[in-house]
């Protein structure tokens, strides 16, 4: 139990992922989280503004409730499975944060300058958290996956395509860590 | 009862996504800045032993648990959809420091204002969709 209230370790983490890929293939099904984004685009009536979400969503009600339980998952993490919530990462990670203004780094799991209750007031975060989130879902559906999709199932399946997306994912990651932070949190 | 397998699964996902620290932003931002190899071992490990079972699962006559064979479909040939569309989700991914799968355990783990970021990335896949035909693929 000890094990189980610690972080777990890459090493395990990994495996239990292809794990969960496994168990969706041997279902008949893929391993793509931001699929779902889509059918509730469509559940909300995008299929009257583009034929692009035009499709049996019902095909994919599967995968809403993979990402139900997802949730559900967390809650049980954060809630049950976790002694100390504080994510220990690289002091050079954690000085540079600080730097930045990140003062929660090495003492939470989210940084709290994002994802406290107080950034309901705070309309200068929430527009980057909806800025961040519409790269998120705009991004996936062009590259037509996200990491679980391409950088688990499509480099596993060994496809070119996605290895495209994933050095892209990177790409784009490294210019907003080391080119764009410094310059929005001055 | 068979969507009851589905929503386990995603409780087992969501919990290795949380017990993992990939859902936590500090993580991705550490990734980013090659300051550990945890998320490198994860996705790295997760690529090794997909491969391993996609190889196995490729082979002819390879049923699912329903007895149905199994399909793993090729991704579509092209460079620039996986190119830009990657760049653009990466951007947002080291932003937010979330992608589609660890935005639902965040909200359960009871981080609210990542519904900023889920209300985000509906807009942009609508967004997509009613631009889908005039961008590059």
């Amino acid at each position: 139990m000890e094990f189980i209230m610690q972080p777990w370790p890459w090493y395990v983490s990994g495996p239990l992922i292809a794990l969960t890929m496994a168990i969706l293939v041997l279902l008949g099904k893929r391993f793509g989280m931001s699929s779902n984004l889509r059918t509730i685009c469509t559940l909300a009536g995008a299929d009257k503004a583009s034929d692009f979400f035009r499709f049996d969503w019902k095909s994919q009600q599967w995968n809403l409730l993979v990402a139900l339980g997802v949730g559900i998952g967390g809650f049980i993490a954060a809630n049950y499975l976790t002694a100390n919530e504080a994510v220990l990462i690289h002091a050079n990670s954690l000085e540079e944060l600080r730097t930045l203004g990140f003062h929660s780094a090495g003492t939470s799991y989210m940084p709290s300058e994002f994802f406290a209750k107080e950034v309901f007031n705070d309309p200068y975060t929430i527009a980057i958290l909806v800025i961040g989130g519409f790269l998120v879902g705009f991004g996936a559906r062009y590259a037509g996956g996200c990491t679980s999709g391409h950088a688990i199932s499509g480099l596993s399946n060994l496809q070119l395509p996605s290895l495209i997306a994933v050095l892209g994912f990177f790409a784009g990651g490294l210019v907003m860590v080391h080119v764009l932070f410094p310059l929005i949190f001055r | 009862m068979k969507g009851f397998i589905y929503l386990v699964v995603g409780i087992f996902f969501g919990t290795v996504l949380f017990k993992s620290e990939a859902a936590s932003w500090f993580r991705i931002y550490e990734m980013f800045r090659f300051d550990a190899f945890h998320m490198y071992g994860i996705i790295g490990s997760a690529w090794f032993l997909g491969m391993l079972f996609t190889l196995w699962a490729k082979k002819e006559g390879r049923k699912s648990f329903f007895g149905d064979a199994i399909t793993i479909v090729d991704k579509e040939r092209s460079f620039w959809r996986y190119a830009l569309g990657g760049v653009f989700f990466g951007l947002g991914w080291a932003l937010v420091g979330a992608c589609p799968g660890p935005m639902y355990t965040l909200l359960g783990a009871g981080f609210l204002p990542i519904l900023f970021v889920i209300a985000g990335a509906l807009l942009g896949t609508f967004v997509y969709g009613v631009l889908r035909k005039k961008l590059p693929h």
